[in-house]
C-alpha cells in the first residue's frame, strides 16, 4: 500500500475511530490484497509508511467477498464488480482475507 | 476516409544497472528511511550482468528478436533461461549498455551539466565509436572529460547527481539553477535520461527503416517527466529536443502527457494529424524514466530473484499518410474512458474496448490481437501483482461473456488466441499499449492478422489533481490497398451494399405495416 494511502487510513481512523472504519479493497491478487489488509490490521509489513508498527485492527474486505455483495444493491453489484467476479481467483481472495481478519482485525 | 498507417517503429532498452540503487525511487526511498536497510545490502547481489539481459526473453521480444509468439514458447520463469544465438541488436532496435548510455547522455547535453571523467571518456569514446548511429560530430560532444577531483567537489559540494558505473564513480549531472527545484540536478539527471533514451529510439526508427529525418514535420513526445524551470515546471518539450538531436530539422513538436496512457493518446493524436493533412509524417517517441528502476526490487530480493527492472525503455513510431500498405489506423473506431465513464475495471473495459467495436459494428472476437499493459510478468508475478496482460485478456473475455459473443467455458481460449504474453519493462508509459506496434504492422502486412486493438490506460490520480483514471484506445488493421476510392468517396461495392440494405430495410417497414 502507498504511503500516501497509508496516511489516509490513519487520519481517517484518528478522526472517526477504528471501530467505525471498513476498508474495502479491489486488488486483482490474493497477496497483494492480503499485504493491503496486513497493513490496515497489524501494520505495514514493508516498514516503510505511516503504519509501520500501528496495529489499526480494522475491519477489512474485499469487493469479491460475499460479506460485501451482501451489503450492497445488487444492480450495482452486477454493472461495477460481475466482470471482475468472474475473472478473479475468488477463493483465494477469500481465503486471504478471512486469515488476515481472523489474525489482526479487532471489529 | 483516407486513413493514416503505422509505417515502422521502434525499441530501445538500455541496461541500466548502477541507476537501480542510485536513481530507482524504491531505493532513493529507502536511503532515507531505512539507510543501513538489509535490503539495500542485498541489492548489488542481485543485479544481473549486461549478458544475461541481453540473453533475457522478453528484452529480446522487446527489440525485435523473438515474436510475442515465440516468447509464448518459453516456460516462465523467464529469468533462468537464455534465449539461443540472442542479439544486442534486433530488427527494432537494441539493448545498450550502461556505459555508452552515459556517453550518449554526454551527447544529449546541451547545456553542458554532464560531466565525465577523463578515462571513462577514452574507454566509451571508442567503444561508440564502433556504434552505426554515432558519427564525428556525436563523438566530438562528449569532450575530452574532467579530472575525478572536480567531479567529486561537484557531487560533494555542489549537488550534483552521481554518475556511477559499476560501483564507481564516472562523472555528474550538474544542477542548471543555484535555487529552481525544476532545475536542480536530480531533475536534470532524470530529463537527459528520458532524453537521451528517446533519442536512441528515435535513431533507429530512422535508420533501421531508411527514412530521411528531414521527411518528420512532428514530434510527439509522450513519456513520463517533465522539463520546465520554476516558472513554468512542465513548459516542455522533449519532442523538439529529440528532434533536433535526430536531425529532424524540418520538424517540430510537443509532448504529451497522461501517464501510462500516454503513448495511445500520441498515436491517436498523430494518426488524426496526418488524417487532416495537417502533416505528413509524425512520430511518436519517449524515453524511460530510471524513477522505475528496481520499482519491486524489495519483492525480487526477497524470493531470491535478479532485480528485473534493470532497464530502461524506449520507442519511437512513424505514423505516415496511407501508403496503400501499412496497416491503417481507423480513427472512427477509437475508444476513450470519459469523465463520467465511472471508474470501476468494468466500466473502463467498455469505454475502451466495446465502444469502438460498437461502432464499427465488431464483436469481440472480430480483434486479432488486443494489445494492452504488456508488462512482463516476469516483474510483476513474483511482486504480488500477477500477470497484468493475461488479467487484462480475462477481463475483455468476461466482457464477451456478458455480451453474449462468447461462452464462459471458452474464456480460457479467448486469452490464448487474442492475447499475448507480456514483453515489456515496466516502466509506466512504455508497457502500455504500443509496444506490439512493430510486430503488429508486420501481422497486419506480410502475417495473417486483419484487426488488432490498441489499448492505452493511465493513473491519473498519482497526480493528485483528480481520483479518475484514464484511458484510449483506437483499431489498426490492414491496408485495404485501394486508397483512391477511400478519397474519392464510396466504392461501387460499398453503393451496392447500402442499395441493397436501405431496401431490405424498406422491405421490413412494408411487412410491419
Amino acid at each position: 500500500m502507498d504511503l500516501e494511502n497509508q496516511k489516509r487510513v490513519k487520519e481517517l481512523t484518528e478522526k472517526y475511530g477504528a471501530e467505525n472504519i471498513v476498508v474495502i479493497f479491489g486488488a486483482a491478487e490474493a497477496e497483494s490484497a492480503g499485504l493491503s489488509a496486513e497493513t490496515v490490521t497489524a501494520g505495514d509489513p514493508t516498514f516503510a509508511g505511516p503504519l509501520a508498527g500501528v496495529e489499526l485492527g480494522l475491519s477489512v474486505y474485499h469487493t469479491v467477498e460475499p460479506e460485501f455483495k451482501e451489503a450492497v444493491n445488487a444492480d450495482v453489484y452486477e454493472e461495477q464488480i460481475s466482470m471482475m467476479e468472474m475473472v478473479l481467483e475468488v477463493d483465494e481472495i477469500v481465503e486471504e482475507m478471512s486469515s488476515i481478519r481472523e489474525q489482526f482485525t479487532k471489529y | 476516409m483516407n486513413c493514416s498507417v503505422v509505417k515502422a517503429a521502434g525499441y530501445v532498452l538500455v541496461h541500466t544497472p548502477d541507476m537501480i540503487l542510485h536513481n530507482g525511487t524504491t531505493q532513493t526511498t529507502e536511503k532515507i528511511t531505512n539507510p543501513d536497510s538489509e535490503y539495500l545490502k542485498k541489492v548489488p547481489e542481485h543485479i544481473r550482468p549486461y549478458e544475461e539481459v541481453v540473453n533475457y526473453a522478453p528484452n529480446q521480444a522487446y527489440i525485435g528478436n523473438i515474436t510475442p509468439e515465440e516468447l509464448k514458447g518459453y516456460e516462465m520463469p523467464w529469468y533462468d533461461k537464455d534465449v539461443p544465438n540472442s542479439n544486442r541488436f534486433g530488427k527494432f532496435g537494441e539493448i545498450m549498455p550502461q556505459d555508452e548510455f552515459i556517453g550518449l547522455l554526454k551527447i544529449s547535453d546541451a547545456f553542458d551539466l554532464v560531466k565525465l571523467e577523463k578515462e571513462f571518456v577514452k574507454v566509451i569514446k571508442e567503444k561508440l565509436s564502433a556504434h552505426p548511429f554515432f558519427n564525428e560530430n556525436d563523438l566530438a560532444k562528449i569532450k575530452e572529460g574532467e579530472e575525478l577531483s572536480e567531479i567529486e567537489v561537484q557531487v560533494k559540494d555542489h549537488h550534483a547527481e552521481a554518475i556511477y558505473n559499476h560501483g564507481k564513480l564516472v562523472g555528474c549531472v550538474k544542477k542548471a539553477h543555484e535555487i529552481d527545484v525544476n532545475l536542480n540536478a536530480h531533475v536534470m539527471y532524470e530529463n537527459l535520461v528520458v532524453k537521451a533514451s528517446g533519442i536512441l529510439a528515435f535513431k533507429h526508427l530512422l535508420h533501421n527503416n531508411k527514412i530521411d529525418p528531414a521527411e518528420i514535420e512532428y514530434v510527439i513526445e509522450c513519456s513520463e517527466e517533465a522539463c520546465g524551470d520554476m516558472n513554468q515546471r512542465g513548459g516542455g518539450n522533449f519532442a523538439k529536443a529529440i528532434a533536433e538531436s535526430g536531425e529532424a530539422i524540418n520538424a517540430t513538436g510537443s509532448d504529451t502527457r497522461g501517464f501510462c496512457a500516454a503513448p495511445t493518446h500520441a498515436l491517436i493524436k498523430a494518426a488524426a494529424l496526418v488524417q487532416a493533412g495537417v502533416y505528413e509524417n509524425v512520430v511518436i517517441v519517449a524515453g524511460g524514466a530510471t524513477a522505475k528502476l528496481g520499482m519491486n526490487g524489495k519483492d525480487h530480493v526477497k524470493k531470491g530473484l535478479p532485480i528485473l527492472e534493470d532497464v530502461l525503455g524506449g520507442f519511437a513510431v512513424l505514423i505516415s499518410k496511407n501508403d496503400g500498405v501499412n496497416p491503417i489506423l481507423r480513427t472512427d473506431l477509437v475508444g476513450r474512458h470519459t469523465v463520467g465513464t465511472g471508474s470501476s475495471p468494468q466500466a473502463v473495459i467498455t469505454s475502451l474496448i466495446t465502444a469502438p467495436l460498437d461502432k464499427g459494428g465488431l464483436k469481440i472476437t472480430d480483434i486479432d490481437k488486443y494489445s494492452v499493459e504488456m508488462q512482463n510478468p516476469d516483474v510483476t508475478k513474483p511482486a504480488g501483482a500477477g500477470d497484468v496482460p493475461t488479467s487484462n485478456y480475462k477481463m475483455i473475455a468476461a466482457i464477451g461473456v456478458k455480451r453474449k459473443e462468447l461462452e464462459r467455458k471458452d474464456l480460457g481460449s479467448f486469452v490464448e488466441k487474442h492475447g499475448m504474453p507480456g514483453w515489456a519493462p515496466t516502466q509506466g508509459h512504455i508497457p502500455s499499449g504500443v509496444p506490439y506496434l512493430g510486430f503488429a504492422r508486420e501481422d497486419l502486412t506480410e502475417g495473417k492478422l486483419n484487426k488488432v486493438m490498441i489499448v492505452g490506460k493511465g493513473s491519473l490520480f498519482l497526480g493528485r489533481m483528480t481520483n479518475l483514471f484514464d484511458g484510449v484506445s483506437i483499431i489498426m488493421e490492414r491496408n485495404p490497398g485501394n486508397i483512391e476510392e477511400k478519397v474519392t468517396g464510396a466504392s461501387k461495392e460499398e453503393v451496392k451494399t447500402m442499395i441493397a440494405e436501405a431496401m431490405r430495410d424498406f422491405a421490413s417497414h412494408l411487412l410491419k405495416e
